[in-house]
């Protein structure tokens, strides 16, 4: 499609200037009259009940307002499965578990006498590997589940698991197989804002709260809940969002921090802001969870896909989070990531006492599109068939229904494969390895890209109130975290609408002033706003248009008596206007309403703003205000069963990696990567870029250097220091972005999601780019040099691996 | 306990009263009211809290209060055109998407701004050598290094 005004521009950002310059305003730099600062005490055991906490000398420090435990506040249930307290009373579980908080003057009498608190514990016997707490006599996180029956495993309550053909009777048939067990470390997200709110009640026992969230609207719902608990039935909380920091999952749960700030803040009586600092972020901000993968694959003598045969063990730590259902999304590329006729997919999920995990990019799709891509790269030379080459013999296509039942619409999956091996000289860099220690390889992807129905409503709305000066303020559930949703909803608006880009201004969100959205995560974000943009604008265009009708003929009258007192001698051309002015007749372009087939002259044209002047200042006026609710077609999947079409489309993607192994020292590196993405439709191309350069260098993060690391149950590299995610040095390379085009059919403008694919098939990639350039197959995440060069070992022995 | 200091703050004067352990970053986002500079990590190894102290990009959150004291520092809010307009480093990065959640973006924007003071025609090497100690986690740096030589084209008047 063609003939665009704005969509598919490069455009500058709305919120660039703003940022650039300093100008905007994230939860660290907001403050409330009266504002105190909480800060919290946490947990020195992974496993302890708490016997006795003494705040006696935080109390007597001068400048504490409040001091609060789980002893003197009301029990707020917290988590997924209500398995967590805001505040500890029976015991800690990990390291990270609050157990009280105070709120003073400032953050450093808070922390003052935080320190202060004497908590008195009986350590327990504990459990930090999820084989091993799943085993019998295992010591149990939670005796009791959040209902109060008995538990008797560490296994966590939610199955996941889907079963298509006979994998039994596939793995006996298969020519070819390959199998391997791959892991994933835990990830921190490393938004650069750290995680924050502030707290406030008026005297109603109303709660506004500023929080740092991607679910405003399931927050607001969370945070209700705890009212009720606080004996504040019926109250209602409001959740407004700051400027974000990032997101990138972090925002996808309610944290016990807020809960704390609301207890705080209802204790008090005044305003509570608890900002966590960097060290804080890394021990006590839930990461993404590792995970073990077992795989195996088969295929026939011609290399076409007969079963995947996927088993998953996560390690969720001590409670259960929205990340827990990671497993949902992992359905994605189990079951539907290439054409495979025979699919069986177990997930189970262990409580330890690690900490706990939540949400992060890609949502599990990254974790399992390791094994399965990395596993792919040994079946296709099991069969000795060429890796691109057995992939594009399984390639996906459109009009294909796979085993989870994802109706699979538009699928640009073979051309991102073809263009990633172009971008590679595949056929001539391909197996050359090991002489110059050089290799290619390459992966794909496929995630949702037209919303992801995780919760009952995938649902998204929009008002739009039109002002007296021709504005289009723009309420929206949506959160900006950093990643352009304003922008792409900008050129929406702007293209759907016809008005000019700078009448268009986004309000905050806020769950006070927005309709609802469910929350913006899988990749959902500009695909939901701009379709809801788009209904917006056309029942906006159909009420301006039904205005025109009416006021136009008069409007134009007037423009032309004006003309006249100008130009006496001006002659209008011949045009009934009162004749042509009907609704279907008109258009509004860059702020201006015409009619179509009107003669090209200025005053025959009305500035929308003038418009809506004649509408509002008439007796019995009305005013523009317009609003839709955008619920895709897709359905709520039976994660029991694996199955149901989560997503309205399907973003796909290919990345291909160069890579140099260094025999002597194990250290990988990047000459090139190839990052070819089926995004629908391309909404405006430096956004588009930012998402998949930034997605891919956190690609690069996950492969090579990032690893959240622990010893019993302790987080032993809190800080960038030891926490190496890339900096602009490890970003050096050259990446040839392929953008594909597929023109979805439900797209807005034909636009897929594009916020995840970016990280998703980086590390098989380059995996796979290893083992072509020394032979050796990496399993464990991150690919170290430590790792790479044990590999070497392994396979040459302790000799100089040539 | 507390001392007071003078310096030039984003080209006026200023006096303040510092306690001998405070950072410059507290400070400036303090009793200064510049908000801009963001605290990222208080280790100095994210770069969000740099400013410029004579004309040197520095980690504030390492920078003691005390030491500013006769100094011309320059934070994001003091980085604009004669006409409080974003400088050229600032369009830069705003329209050539170096900016994402911009968190880290006023630190980058002084890192940048320190290293075509010196350089109007840096390399891609000197671009990174310059902005190692920026961390972003959104935008993979590749549009921030295009901002980075757009704002130095800009600068010698070729855009």
């Amino acid at each position: 499609m063609s003939g665009f005004r704005y969509i598919g521009k490069d455009t500058p950002r709305p919120d660039g200037g703003d940022k650039a310059t300093g100008k905007a305003h994230y939860i660290q730099d907001l403050e409330r009259p009266g504002m105190l600062f909480g800060k919290i005490k946490f947990s020195e055991h992974a496993h302890a009940r708490i016997r006795h906490i003494d705040t006696s000398r935080a109390e007597r420090l001068p400048g504490v307002r409040a001091v609060i435990t789980g002893f003197n506040t009301p029990q707020v249930r917290i988590g997924f499965l209500r398995d967590n307290l805001a505040l500890k009373r029976d015991k800690v579980r990990q390291f990270r578990d609050e157990i009280a908080a105070v709120a003073a003057l400032d953050p450093d009498i808070a922390q003052e006498a935080v320190d202060l608190i004497e908590v008195e514990y009986e350590p327990l016997p504990a459990v930090f590997d999820p084989e091993e707490a799943l085993a019998d006599g295992a010591p149990l996180v939670h005796e009791f589940d959040a209902r109060g029956r008995p538990v008797e495993s560490n296994l966590v309550p939610l199955p996941c698991q889907h079963r298509t053909g006979d994998v039994d009777a596939a793995i006996r048939q298969a020519r070819y197989s390959a199998e391997g067990e791959y892991s994933t470390p835990l990830i921190q997200q490393c938004c650069m804002g750290t995680a924050g709110c502030i707290a406030e009640f008026d005297t109603h026992d109303n709660l506004t709260i500023w929080a740092k969230t991607q679910i405003p609207f399931l927050a607001q719902r969370d945070y209700n809940g705890a009212l009720a608990a606080m004996g504040l039935k019926g109250k209602n909380a409001r959740v407004i969002v700051p400027a974000l920091g990032g997101g990138f999952g972090t925002g996808l749960d309610t944290h016990a921090y807020e809960y704390i700030a609301i207890l705080l803040a209802h204790r008090a009586g005044q305003p509570v802001k608890i900002v966590y600092t960097r060290q804080e972020e890394f021990a006590y901000l839930s990461p993404r969870q590792s995970a073990r993968t077992r795989i195996r694959q088969g295929c026939d003598e011609n290399g076409r896909l007969l079963y995947r045969d996927v088993e998953v063990l996560q390690d969720n730590g001590a409670y259960v989070s929205w990340g827990a259902t990671y497993p949902t999304v992992m359905l994605l590329p189990v079951t539907s990531l290439y054409t495979v006729p025979n699919v069986r997919f177990v997930a189970t999920i262990a409580y330890t006492n690690n900490t706990y995990c939540q949400a992060m990019r890609g949502y599990g799709n990254p974790e399992v599109t390791w094994a399965i891509e990395s596993n792919l790269d040994d079946l296709a030379r099991e069969a000795g068939i060429d890796a691109l080459e057995m992939r594009l013999r399984n390639c996906n296509e459109p009009g294909e229904s796979t085993p989870m039942g994802l109706k699979v619409t538009t699928c640009g999956l073979r051309e991102c494969l073809e263009k990633t091996g172009a971008g590679l000289e595949w056929k001539q860099k391909r197996g050359q390895g090991s002489a110059k220690r050089r290799g290619v390889g390459l992966a794909s992807l496929i995630h949702t890209g037209g919303g992801g129905r995780i919760y009952r409503s995938d649902a998204s709305g929009m008002i739009l109130k039109l002002d007296d000066f021709g504005n289009v303020n723009v309420f929206h559930g949506g959160v900006e975290m950093g990643q352009g949703l304003h922008s792409s909803l900008t050129l929406a608006l702007a293209e759907s609408l016809g008005v000019t880009p700078s009448k268009i201004h986004i309000n905050q969100t806020d769950t006070g002033t927005c309709p609802w959205d469910v929350g913006t995560h899988a990749s959902r974000g500009a695909f939901m706003a701009c379709k809801a943009a788009i209904l917006a604008a056309d029942k906006a265009r159909a009420e301006i248009f039904r205005l025109a009708e009416e006021l136009f003929p008069t409007l134009v009258a007037k423009n032309l008596a004006k003309l006249r007192k100008k130009r006496p001698d001006y002659e209008a051309p011949a045009f009934d206007v009162q004749a042509e002015a009907k609704a279907e007749r008109f258009e509004l372009c860059d702020d201006l309403i015409f009619l179509k087939d009107a003669p090209d002259e200025p005053w025959l044209k009305v500035d929308l703003a003038q418009l809506i002047r004649a509408s509002h200042y008439r007796d019995q006026g009305k005013m523009l205000t317009v609003e839709s609710f955008y619920d895709p077609p897709n359905e709520l999947p039976n994660f029991e069963t694996g199955v149901g079409n989560i997503s309205a489309t399907y973003a796909y993607g290919t990345q291909g990696a160069e890579v140099e192994v260094d025999i002597e020292t194990g250290e990988i590196k990047i000459l090139k990567m190839v990052a070819a993405h089926d995004v629908g439709k391309v909404l405006n191309p430096q956004t588009l870029k930012g998402q998949l350069f930034g997605g891919l260098a956190q690609g690069i993060g996950y492969a090579l250097t990032e690893e959240l690391l622990t010893r019993d149950g302790r987080i032993l590299n809190p800080g960038f220091t030891d926490y190496k995610m890339p900096t602009v040095h490890e970003m050096s390379f050259p990446i040839q972005l392929e953008i594909v085009e597929t023109d979805d059919q439900e797209g807005p403008f034909g636009a897929k999601g594009v916020g995840e694919p970016g990280l998703v098939p980086t590390a098989p990639a380059i995996a796979n780019a290893v083992y072509d350039a020394v032979g050796v197959r990496l399993h464990h995440l991150p690919m170290t040099p430590e790792k790479v060069l044990a590999a070497l070992q392994a396979k040459h022995g302790s000799a100089a691996a040539t | 306990m507390s001392e007071e200091i003078s310096f030039e703050l984003n080209g006026r004067p200023v006096r303040v009263a510092v306690d001998p352990g405070q950072r410059l970053l507290d400070v400036l986002r303090g009793p200064l009211r510049l908000t801009g500079t963001k605290d990222g990590c208080s280790e100095g190894e994210c770069g969000a809290c740099t400013v410029t102290v004579d004309g040197r990009p520095i980690n504030s959150c390492l920078f003691p209060a005390p030491e500013a004291d006769g100094t011309r520092i320059t934070t994001i809010e003091g980085f604009l055109d004669e006409d409080n307009r974003p400088s050229a480093v600032q369009r830069a990065f705003a329209e050539t998407a170096g900016v994402q959640c911009g968190y880290c973006s006023p630190g980058m924007v002084l890192s940048a701004a320190a290293l075509l003071e010196a350089n109007r025609d840096p390399s891609d090497e000197e671009i990174r050598d310059a902005l190692v100690g920026n961390l972003c986690r959104c935008t993979g740096y590749v549009q921030i290094v295009d901002s980075v030589r757009a704002a130095a084209a800009a600068l010698r008047g070729e855009a």
